[in-house]
């Protein structure tokens, strides 16, 4: 394989080099530099732009915890566990596949089989303190089970928080309310989805 | 058999005349796709994907012969459109539920669809109910099954079970456009799997067998699936440890699948056993005890310190064979350094038997293996209780049965319906214990060629033979001759005149006759069937490999010198390939390695038995041990072979060689001592970690290295005694496991869960008053015991079995040595 095009690494043609002096290398020179950045008055500057725009009141700081940016559907906070519409129980099945996609290593689960013979998931946990957040999980899971969600604010007073389960799943009175987001990143169903497949022929 | 030359794409391969195309294909790493055949097993051809084209026409490359010249190719256009048929075929109506199914990934259906490049579906049939079946230690899930039949093919050529069969599934037959528009072959396999699904042989709701799990170890998908394992684990996860069973002298090559155990616990836990099914077949002790690690929490000093003091006051070890080659070296090198006694009965008996054998035969090991038997067409077992003494030499039996249409004697005195449903071609003979030394005689008699026998055993075997006047009752045909008057027209005169007629006729005639016949008095001492001399003259017919297997039985017989000389004999003698059933793992290990010693001293050290200090990896000691799944080592196997094994859980304690270390030898891991085990006996100076563990495409057993057979310098005494008259009549025991028992060690596998107790057959237990679960005392001379009774549909007759797998019994006290003793049963 070729890698030329991974070597030029210039997007644009267009881009050019900033033409800046050499920085001095002598002794006399830096004292000169020191000098000439200490006397700018540039501190001025700076705070006759903070004294204009309060005499204008036209402020842009958002008043973070108070207020809040709303954030892209596909932004890739800690995870949630979604239920199914049609019957509001959990969509995981247990496969295993955010367990083996897990390039961290911070997902663990156990299964059984429960009192209908089927695959029940007994515990699930992310260790967040390992978790980079880089959505491999959602990408693969087969249920659009384990998604992303805007929930940045994981802070805690260890850093090997885990997140249990429960703590993920969406909660019932979210689900009966009809509330639960659905994530439109890596992962979810693209549209036009069903024109792509080839339909199974049944002989009913 | 002639080594032949065939042509497979182009490519020149070397094969035995008569091997099957596949067989030489994959030995030849050629890639031809089958599902239903299994290596060793008789070809099935429920898949019909192993097609291929020899010599222009087209052929299952399973069961089609190679011939000298043949000229193979194993894709062509129409093969292609057939295989692309059949996986399109296997999916119909197959669940897409991959992500919850227990093969997870490892499937067959899903390489095999993706192989042929299954992108869309053609077919279509009405689904019916399917719903899954517990069937105890096996879960079946109709659902999933593609009907390629390797189970049933499994359980009835090796395992010898025959508790699987085909059952019709109901439901719709195929739409008939499908007979003309589908490729051939993959109509014909769709038709036949849409009729068919697995059931059992019994028609009973469980499975009753002797319950191996090969079925689900071979199947393909996730149909056939072990009931522990149920989601429990993706087989991704898991780590595979190759390792070699611990459990008896087979010496299986396993995989231990090990993953952490919970969320919680990081600690490694056994998951499940896998196996190379292709090439070794395991049993259930194998497949479903596995858990029988000693788990400790760290070095208990204390016990360690006491554990020294008992070795500097100790003059005696006492051991079982359930320890490493590496760990007998150092048994031995402790006795060679401190002088201990070393006891271990069980080997003892086999070491002193091996050594009567080698005085006659002039080789320090019998001559042969498992292997053999598996490629022989008359085998003969004596002095085995096989199923439960080591199911491979049992698997071996049936599948020579099976596979070679062999035909086999199996002499024990425990009547066995497991072996005698492996056919009509096996003649179980039940002869009276103690009687084995007649049975050998009736062995030497029957096959030994008379004019190199020793003239003295000869003459002695000529002794029970006599001429015999039996009348016997013939039916002949006889020529008879009628004249009968008949009116005939004459041409001549044209009138009707009456001539007479000569008809011959030939008619049935009964006559008796006396005529001279030789009567075999061995037979009558044995205690064969009337028919006896009929049936073997017809199950002797065509055939040519000969195989013996011998048993515990005959190793702790009180003649036992005279039965080594006598199985000698018969080795060197007749046709027959030798094998000898160690009683426990490693119990050639230890008669090698070990210079055993026959009494105790006053104060003894036990290592996995009771002694006044005990070392234990039963958890139940002075001083834990690791077990033999939480060890690397060497374990000597029935086939000769020192088979290397791996830890697949850790320990944290104290192991013998932490002890051998403060004594005084020096050593960081115990297997530094496997290049050192005695090349005098056959060993050799392999380094441990060089030592293989695996198979080759063709088979080829990869494991250890096969022991040296050393030639010995004999005296040329081939004399024999005479057999003893003596039997053992009246209420008999016999010290024998259950299917999957074989010592404390499976006895603390949580998946087998055989009850101790005294195993009666449902025959003695109708006949006597007895009832399954009364409490009873079993008495003789040398002890009593009580227990409950078990009822065991896997034997016959009239002898109860005693196990010993339940360390809590101490049911070894009741026998003198012979695993067959006297006793009273009453009801407590």
């Amino acid at each position: 394989m070729n890698n030329e095009q991974f070597n030029n690494r210039n997007v644009n043609d267009s881009y050019y080099l900033v033409d800046i002096k050499d920085y001095p290398t002598d002794g006399w020179g830096k004292f000169k530099r020191v000098v000439k950045r200490t006397f700018r008055g540039e501190l001025f500057v700076g705070l006759w732009v903070v004294l204009r725009e309060m005499i204008k009141f036209d402020i842009h700081t958002i008043q973070y915890p108070l207020e809040k940016m709303p954030i892209g559907p596909r932004y890739r906070a800690v995870h949630e566990m979604k239920r199914l519409w049609e019957s509001d129980t959990e969509r995981c099945i247990g496969c295993g596949l955010c367990e083996k996609i897990c390039i961290s290593d911070c997902i663990r689960m156990d299964t059984k089989i429960d009192e209908y013979s089927r695959k029940e998931v007994s515990q699930y946990t992310i260790n967040l303190g390992r978790c980079i957040f880089c959505g491999y999980c959602a990408e693969v899971c087969p249920e659009l089970a384990i998604t992303h969600g805007g929930e940045y604010e994981n802070a805690s007073e260890q850093r090997e928080h885990f997140i249990l389960y429960e703590d993920m799943l969406t909660p019932i009175d979210t689900m009966k309310a009809g509330k639960q987001l659905e994530f439109e990143g890596f992962g979810a169903i693209t549209p036009h989805e069903d024109e792509r497949m080839k339909k199974t022929p049944l002989a009913y | 058999m002639s080594k032949i030359t065939i042509n497979i794409d182009g490519k020149e391969v070397q094969t035995q005349e008569g091997e099957f195309i596949l067989n030489a294909a994959r030995a030849n790493d050629i890639f031809i796709p089958a599902i239903c055949y299994l290596t060793r097993c008789s070809p099935t051809l429920a898949c019909r994907i192993c097609l291929v084209e020899a010599d222009g026409k087209q052929v299952y490359s399973c069961n089609a012969k190679a011939k000298d010249g043949m000229n193979i190719t194993t894709q062509t256009k129409t093969i292609e459109s057939e295989r692309r048929a059949i996986m399109e075929v296997y999916d119909v109506n197959h669940p897409l539920q991959c992500g919850v199914c227990d093969q997870s990934g490892e499937c067959e259906l899903q390489n095999y669809t993706l192989e042929m490049g299954v992108d869309a579906q053609s077919y279509a049939v009405k689904d019916i109910d399917r719903s899954s079946k517990d069937w105890g230690h096996l879960h079946y899930d109709p659902g999933l099954c593609i009907v390629c039949e390797r189970c049933v093919t499994v359980c009835k050529d090796m395992i010898g079970d025959n508790s699987l069969k085909t059952v019709a599934r109901g439901g719709d037959p195929l739409d008939d456009i499908y007979k003309e528009s589908m490729p051939k072959d993959a109509y014909s396999m769709w038709n036949k799997l849409n009729k068919s699904i697995i059931g059992l042989t019994s028609g009973e709701e469980m499975l009753d067998c002797t319950s191996c799990g090969e079925c689900a170890a071979v199947c393909p998908v996730g149909a056939l699936v072990d009931t522990h394992f149920m989601y429990k684990s993706n087989a991704w996860e898991l780590k595979q440890i190759p390792a070699t069973c611990g459990h008896c002298s087979a010496g299986c090559q396993i995989m231990y699948d090990v993953k952490h155990t919970s969320v919680q616990n990081p600690e490694d836990k056994i998951y499940r056993v896998m196996n190379e099914w292709n090439y070794v077949s395991l049993c259930g002790a194998g497949r479903y005890g596995f858990d029988y690690e000693n788990r400790v929490a760290g070095k208990d000093e204390a016990a360690f310190a006491n554990a020294l003091e008992a070795f500097k006051k100790a003059d005696t070890i006492e051991f079982t064979s359930t320890i490493t080659n590496e760990e007998a070296y150092l048994l031995q090198a402790l006795k060679e350094k401190n002088g201990y006694k070393l006891i271990n009965k069980e080997a003892k008996a086999f070491q002193t038997f091996l050594k009567d054998y080698s005085e006659v035969s002039g080789t320090s090991l019998y001559g042969s293996d498992l292997k053999a038997v598996h490629n022989s067409n008359f085998v003969i077992s004596v002095g085995a209780a096989l199923k439960s003494d080591n199911p491979n030499a049992r698997y071996a039996l049936n599948n020579s049965m099976t596979v070679n249409k062999g035909a086999g004697l199996y002499f024990h005195p425990v009547s066995d319906p497991v072996i005698d449903g492996m056919g009509k071609s096996i003649i179980s003979v039940n002869h009276a214990p103690l009687q084995e030394e007649a049975v050998l005689y009736l062995i030497l008699d029957l096959f030994a060629d008379k004019t190199k026998l020793p003239a003295a055993v000869a003459k002695y075997l000529a002794s029970f033979h006599s001429q015999k006047t039996v009348t016997v009752e013939e039916t002949i045909k006889e020529e008879v001759i009628e004249i009968t008057k008949e009116m005939k027209l004459n041409s001549e005169t044209g009138e009707e005149e009456e001539i007479e007629v000569k008809k011959s006729k030939m008619v049935p005639k009964k006559i008796s006759k006396e005529v001279q016949v030789d009567e075999n008095a061995l037979l009558k001492i044995v205690g064969t069937d009337a028919k006896f001399e009929e049936e073997l003259e017809k199950n002797l017919k065509k055939k040519d490999t000969f195989a013996l297997m011998v048993g515990q039985d005959l190793y702790t017989h009180p003649h036992s010198k005279n039965i080594a000389r006598l199985v000698a004999l018969i080795e060197k003698y007749s046709d027959f390939k030798l094998t000898m059933i160690p009683p426990l793992t490693n119990s050639l290990g230890v008669a090698l390695i070990c210079e055993l010693d026959e009494v105790r001293g006053e104060y003894s050290v036990g290592y996995n038995t009771s002694g006044d200090f005990t070392l234990s990896a039963l958890g139940n000691g002075d001083l834990d041990m690791p077990a033999i799944n939480q060890q690397e080592g060497t374990l000597t196997s029935i086939n000769k072979r020192v088979n290397p094994t791996n830890a697949a859980l850790s320990y944290n304690g104290y192991e013998l060689n932490d002890i051998a270390n403060a004594l005084g030898l020096k050593a960081e891991n115990v297997v530094e001592y496997t290049v050192k085990l005695p090349i005098a006996k056959g060993f050799r100076a392999e380094i441990f970690d060089n030592l293989p563990n695996y198979y080759k495409n063709d088979g080829t057993e990869v494991r250890g290295y096969v022991l040296d057979n050393i030639a010995l310098s004999v005296s040329g005494d081939e004399n024999v005694e005479a057999f003893s008259e003596e039997k053992l009549e009246g209420t008999l025991i016999y010290l024998a496991n259950p299917v999957r028992q074989f010592s404390a060690f499976t006895n603390k596998a949580t998946n087998l869960d055989e009850i101790s107790g005294l195993y009666m057959s449902e025959a003695y237990l109708s006949k006597s008053e007895l009832n399954e679960g009364d409490r009873v005392k079993v008495k003789n001379e040398f002890g009593e015991i009580v227990l409950s009774i078990v009822s065991d549909n896997k034997i016959a007759g009239n002898i109860a079995i005693l196990p010993t797998f339940d360390s809590k019994l101490n049911s070894g006290a009741m026998f003198s040595n012979y695993r067959f003793a006297t006793a009273s049963i009453e009801r407590v």
